[in-house]
């Protein structure tokens, strides 16, 4: 497996949603090669006889019953927001001009 | 440095309980001692002062009036700043998240304030707890109390430096990969990672959600299990948290201080030294295994052949639970928001956030696990690395069959100087060789002071138990604490050099 392009990186932090700068596109790309050994890696043993586990002990899905409970503070809430309106959130606009 | 700031939390509260001595002296004694030598050390992100002193007030005047208190009540404890708490700014160590107060505590910060701990403030980490050092903070270094030059560990430097400077009695730590192990290993102090589910996540802002576990972090193996009694147990809001209660972890800690460890099987890990350990921290190691033969127990060497491949199967798990989780900083209901100009889109305004927002670790990290989740990657990244977990639990579950407890050092080396490692991440990463398997399996470690290496800074004792047996760390831990106190003369910490105060 070969290591990670530049382009890859740039359209990777796209998805993530993270604007880099053309200096720090050169440097994850060569930085993002330890995701591509630990593949390598654990390719090693990880065999299709063996199970997967997501989660350290075994759980079954848990439900509260459904009774009302005090929320947490609205104003509190938006006093710590980038910006409120009307006992909401203010957004930027969420669709483009030509959307 | 006074009197109050070299208690332990055990003793401190018996005299709070005496009547020898109020909480707001306790509390002031300590927030004089984070005054003096603070500006050297950076522990600490916040100070919440007139907070911590409004509580001492408050349980001085409860205690005056005959109430029955929480045996730590009037004790003041130090909170790292990945834990929420309602009133005081919490950023995870992140610019994304300056100045952001919020609005409802973690479950443990509930239980600490209901109990009558003063808190004393935020403790310094990397950036949402990623890195082994405390340099990924966005709000700069964390010294180690030992050398000023050096690391404090990480992520919750913050946390082991407060305890170790005699700042605060007892802080708390969040623990993904070695997070409060390993700076405990390298701060002379004593750290536990408890059980998976064992305390509460809910308020804990979020690393990567099958790893993280909160804990204790403090001078004594006693104090600890205090804590850990304090803040553990069932809490309705976490799924994940254990509906049992916690085994009798004081209890434990006295027994082991006491009794010896005839007829406990300690299983020492073959994978986890040689290569790659520094020969002093090695030697440590070897001394302490002496002790604990010395004291009863039976040494049997185990082999978890599947360990050496934990690191690579963490670098996988990690990001992609990291990306998830940190999705939510977007600008949009807390935290920083970036505008870019040209009235623009709310995509747009979330990337510029976190472009400038996220530190280069973050990025690093938060990029991988997006690649590592992508479509068509999926199975052969996550899904490989949960394989390896499976096996490294089968590892768990044959040592634990031949061993109650297993041990080995706690990180391969001592503290390094800041900066020697920031530019290569993979030697970063190795600091946290011993500690990771225990998060991929849920299983709880403490590690304790196990002396000074060649280089006179302190080497880490690791001991790991089955899931649900923390008991045993406390009662393996307290032994070996007691019969090494014996050989120094008195806690290692006192080996200290003295700080520099103001």
């Amino acid at each position: 497996m070969s290591s990670l392009s530049r382009d890859e990186v740039a359209r990777v932090a796209g998805l993530a949603r993270i604007d880099l700068t053309p200096a720090e596109l050169d440097r994850l790309a060569g930085e993002l090669d330890v995701i591509v050994e630990s593949v390598a890696r654990v390719s090693e043993i990880a065999t299709p006889d063996v199970p997967a586990t997501s989660h350290p002990l075994p759980l079954t899905n848990v439900f509260r019953t459904d009774e009302p409970v005090a929320p947490v503070d609205r104003d509190e809430v938006l006093a710590a927001a980038p910006a409120a309106q009307d006992g909401k959130f203010l957004v930027p606009q969420i669709l483009g001009e030509d959307a | 440095m006074s009197d109050l700031t070299c208690l332990t939390a055990a003793a401190l509260a018996e005299s709070l309980a005496a009547g020898e001595v109020s909480s707001v002296e306790a509390t002031q004694a300590h927030l004089d001692r984070i005054g003096a030598v603070d500006h050297a050390v950076h522990a600490f992100l916040h100070v919440s002062t007139d907070e911590a002193l409004a509580t001492a007030r408050d349980v001085d005047e409860r205690r005056a009036r005959g109430e029955q208190l929480h045996a730590l009540a009037g004790v003041p404890i130090a909170v790292k700043d990945v834990v929420v708490t309602r009133g005081l700014p919490t950023t995870a160590g992140s610019r994304i998240l300056e100045g952001w107060v919020p609005p409802y505590d973690a479950t443990l910060v509930e239980k600490i304030k209901a109990a009558g701990l003063p808190i004393l403030g935020k403790t310094n980490m990397d950036e949402f707890a990623m890195g082994s050092s405390t340099e990924h903070s966005a709000y700069g270094n964390t010294h180690n109390p030992w050398d000023l030059d050096r690391i404090p560990g990480g992520s919750g430097g913050g946390s082991a430096a407060a305890v170790g400077a005699y700042e605060a009695p007892l802080a708390i730590g969040t623990d993904t990969g070695g997070s409060i192990r390993q700076p405990a290993a390298v701060t002379g102090t004593v750290g536990v990672k408890p059980t998976y589910g064992s305390v509460s996540r809910y308020g804990l802002i979020a690393l990567a959600s099958s790893l993280d576990q909160a804990g204790p972090v403090t001078r004594t193996v006693l104090d600890s299990a205090l804590l850990h009694e304090l803040i553990g147990g069932h809490d309705p809001r976490d799924s994940t948290s254990i509906a049992e209660p916690l085994p009798a972890l004081v209890a434990a800690a006295r027994r082991g201080a006491t009794a010896g460890l005839s007829g406990v099987r300690v299983g020492v890990i073959t994978e986890l030294q040689g290569e790659g350990y520094q020969p002093g921290v090695l030697a440590r190691f070897e001394e302490s295994l002496e002790l604990l033969r010395g004291a009863g127990a039976e040494i049997v060497e185990v082999s978890c052949p599947h360990f050496t491949y934990a690191l690579a199967a963490y670098y996988l798990i990690l990001p992609a639970e990291a990306s998830s989780n940190l999705a939510k900083f977007d600008g949009m209901r807390f935290g920083l928001r970036v505008v870019p100009e040209d009235n623009p889109t709310a995509e747009r305004v979330m990337a510029a956030t976190r472009g400038q927002g996220f530190g280069d670790e973050v990025k690093r990290r938060v990029i991988l696990g997006t690649y590592a989740l992508s479509a068509g990657y999926y199975d052969a990244y996550y899904g490989s690395a949960q394989k390896v977990r499976t096996l490294i639990q089968r590892d768990f579950d044959a040592a634990f069959a031949q061993a109650d407890v297993l041990v080995s050092p706690t990180a391969p080396t001592t503290a390094f100087k800041l900066g020697e490692k920031l530019d290569d991440p993979l030697a970063m990463y190795l600091n946290d060789v011993a500690t990771i398997p225990a998060n991929l399996a849920g299983v709880p470690g403490l590690s304790l002071p196990a002396g000074l290496s060649d280089d006179g800074l302190p080497v880490g004792f690791q001991v790991l138990a089955p899931a649900k047996a923390d008991d045993r760390l406390y009662r393996v831990g307290a032994a070996l604490e007691a019969m090494l106190e014996n050989t120094w003369g008195g806690p290692l910490l006192a080996q200290a050099p003295e700080l520099e105060t103001r």
